[in-house]
């Protein structure tokens, strides 16, 4: 319980619920003593870490939502060492262009069709060109990763707009929205992606994260309104209204930041299934386009290059299991941290 | 319960209707399947303005739809546009491979995800448990493309290596397999269809052994349960009977619901395999671009989605009484 945090770099969320620490262990939550000292008197200024000393001598700290959240994640070794291979894997495609020893279409004539070896550093082989697959697949991780972050923020935001403006109005509103959703779960999913990436958007990586997007979106606005269902019966929804809010601040202040967990654990799966599905895309030749790389288009490439290569194909592949591997760890871990019901950090 | 399932059908009809609308104007504003002809130096524009005469190709677009729609409705989709190929005995034989090899996979899948899941939830936290954990985390990291291009590469290698020929990587049948239900035959069909089914079984049991061991869990810990063991029933029976038949229950649905979205073609494993399935079918009519090919795939594929997810909800609420439809 020593893994304070400075002040600083807590989010101001985190100043709205504080919480006293499960250390009152022998005492009610609701003794008078600690209601009162729960309630501070200027709420915005008080710190979290803030250490209250009863008479009794029992030490208690008020402690946010999110420092609950933190320390659970935390916890959960997996996802940290995840969190921390996705950092550095983001970090080498962020910096491709310093780090990969060859740039994407560059010849290494000396070596061509090389097994991995540490010679020339080509640690994932060359192809027929004696094109470095490393740097290949470094800048082919570099398209991927953003088509994907691209993919999760939009798909997010659509679904998240739609979810809440259908779970807070319910109504004719709502039976539209939703049947519209219906409509595209109903459609299977990879045909439509290729029928629309063919015809709309091969090529660039822009065009294909948009129409991801597009469809990636339906799951988390079932999610969203779900809970926005739920929660718009809430007292303090009703509390927020008789003080004279309106829908959108209720939505946006009020109702919202209760479903950031949801929302931030289907994210990542769908970071996840983006990735998985760029690649798929990529690969039959119907998304990413030459010279864009990308993983799906290099194993495509490495096919074709005949089976006795067998590292052009296995080593793109390898990182996109790692990378959504890391990614599904780490979605584990914040589903786990973000679960509102789970006051316990687990041992 | 009929009132629920003929509004539902009703209800999927319309979908049906709209999504077979939208796809099929989206085919035809930005895909030309004459494109590859007009490129022929030896086609001459009479040829080319004859098809389009005949396929009504230069009407508006809503009137090609309701061209398409007479045709689907009472010409069994119609043909293909520069061939004027049947479409419907393709998608009659596209369809009983992928079924062949849909079936043989999802059986496959099913038999050991339920042997996994059963097993890690009665042994929770033990060795096996978190193998099969790991098993299902990196089966869904897995791209399945790059599953089957790995199994490729690795029954093409044993073979280039130690020339023994254990599994075909693609196709369906040798050149010369011998007749139909012949051992041969079956041999032969067995080691082409290894490898798909292989790819196919290992996505489906890293799902189905997931939501397996859940419910298992779920049920072993619930009242029912223990009353049972109260009553001093043999622990056999207490999980074989009362926890696991109720433990099967959630499985149905995800297995239905999967079923259904695979009738339409395990696109990228066909594709990999070059197996003449439904994937494989579709793939190539959208790289033609021709509207009626592409829109009879999609017409089955999403009513085998619509009647499996119909068929997952009626066996929810038939296994399970406390569901109730009105």
């Amino acid at each position: 319980m020593t893994d304070r945090q400075p002040s600083a770099d807590r989010l101001p969320e985190e100043r709205e619920e504080v919480e006293l620490g499960s250390q009152s262990v022998g005492r009610p939550a609701s003794a008078p003593v600690g209601g009162a000292m729960a309630i501070p008197e200027e709420p915005l200024s008080v710190p979290s870490d803030v250490s209250l000393t009863y008479e009794h001598g029992v030490e208690l700290r008020a402690r946010s939502q999110w420092a609950y959240a933190r320390m659970r994640f935390l916890r959960h070794r997996l996802a940290v060492a995840s969190l921390v291979v996705l950092f550095l894997i983001a970090l080498v495609a962020v910096f491709a262009d310093q780090l990969a020893p060859y740039s994407y279409d560059e010849l290494d004539l000396e070596n061509i069709a090389s097994p991995p070896t540490l010679e020339g550093w080509h640690l994932f082989g060359t192809d027929l060109l004696g094109r470095d697959y490393l740097s290949r697949v470094i800048f082919g991780v570099r398209t991927s990763l953003w088509v994907a972050v691209f993919v999760a923020a939009l798909s997010t935001a659509i679904g998240t707009a739609i979810g809440a403006i259908a779970g807070y109005y319910g109504g004719w509103l709502d039976n539209l929205l939703m049947r519209v959703t219906d409509l595209v779960l109903t459609l299977p999913t990879l045909a439509v992606l290729l029928t629309a990436s063919v015809y709309l958007g091969q090529g660039k990586p822009v065009r294909v994260a948009v129409i991801l997007a597009l469809l990636f979106w339906t799951g988390l606005a079932r999610i969203v309104r779900g809970l926005f269902l739920s929660l718009r019966e809430k007292e303090f929804v009703e509390a927020a209204r008789a003080a004279g809010a309106s829908d959108g601040r209720i939505i946006l202040r009020h109702i919202l930041p209760n479903c950031v967990g949801p929302i931030v654990v289907t994210m990542t799966l769908i970071v996840a299934t983006a990735i998985l599905v760029e690649a798929a895309l990529s690969f039959l030749g119907f998304g990413i386009q030459p010279p864009q790389p990308a993983l799906g288009k290099l194993i495509a490439e490495g096919e074709t290059e005949g089976f006795a290569l067998w590292w052009l194909v296995t080593f793109p592949g390898l990182v996109i299991v790692i990378i959504c591997l890391a990614i599904n760890f780490v979605g584990d871990g914040l589903r786990d941290a973000l679960d509102p019901t789970q006051r316990r950090v687990r041992a | 319960m009929l009132t629920y399932v003929v509004r539902r059908l009703l209800y999927s009809v319309l979908v049906l209707i709209a999504a077979s609308f939208i796809i099929f104007s989206f085919v035809r504003l930005v895909s030309d399947p004459l494109a590859f002809l007009r490129m022929q130096p030896r086609v001459s524009e009479q040829t080319i303005r004859n098809i389009e005469e005949r396929k009504h190709l230069n009407d508006p677009i809503p009137v090609q739809y309701l061209y398409w729609a007479r045709d689907a409705l009472l010409h069994q989709f119609g043909t293909t546009t520069v061939h004027d190929r049947p479409i419907l005995p393709d998608i009659w034989r596209v369809m009983k491979n992928t079924i062949q090899l849909v079936l043989t996979a999802e059986i496959l899948a099913l038999l050991i995800a339920v042997g996994i899941g059963v097993y890690s939830a009665l042994r929770q936290y033990s060795f096996f448990d978190y193998a099969a954990t790991t098993f299902s985390f990196v089966g869904l990291a897995t791209p399945v493309f790059w599953l089957a291009l790995m199994l490729q590469v690795l029954f093409v290698n044993i073979y280039l290596w130690f020339d023994v020929r254990i599994f075909y990587t693609s196709n369906l049948s040798s050149v010369d397999p011998g007749p139909t239900w012949s051992l041969g035959f079956l041999i032969d069909r067995i080691q082409h269809l290894a490898l798909p089914v292989i790819t196919l079984a290992v996505a489906s049991i890293a799902t189905y052994s997931r939501y397996m061991r859940a419910s298992m869990l779920e049920v072993v810990n619930a009242d029912y349960v223990r009353t049972a063991r109260a009553k001093g029933l043999p622990e056999r029976r207490v999980t074989m009977k009362h926890a696991f038949r109720n433990a099967l229950i959630p499985l149905v649905t995800v297995v239905a619901l999967n079923f259904g979205s695979l009738l339409g073609g395990a696109i990228v494993t066909e594709t990999v395999f070059s197996l003449d399935g439904m994937g494989f079918y579709f793939i190539q009519a959208l790289g033609v671009g021709d509207p009626y090919p592409i829109m009879a795939w999609l017409m089955v594929t999403s009513t085998a989605i619509i009647v499996f997810n119909l068929v997952a909800d009626i066996a929810y609420g038939f296994l399970d009484p406390r569901v109730r439809y009105d």
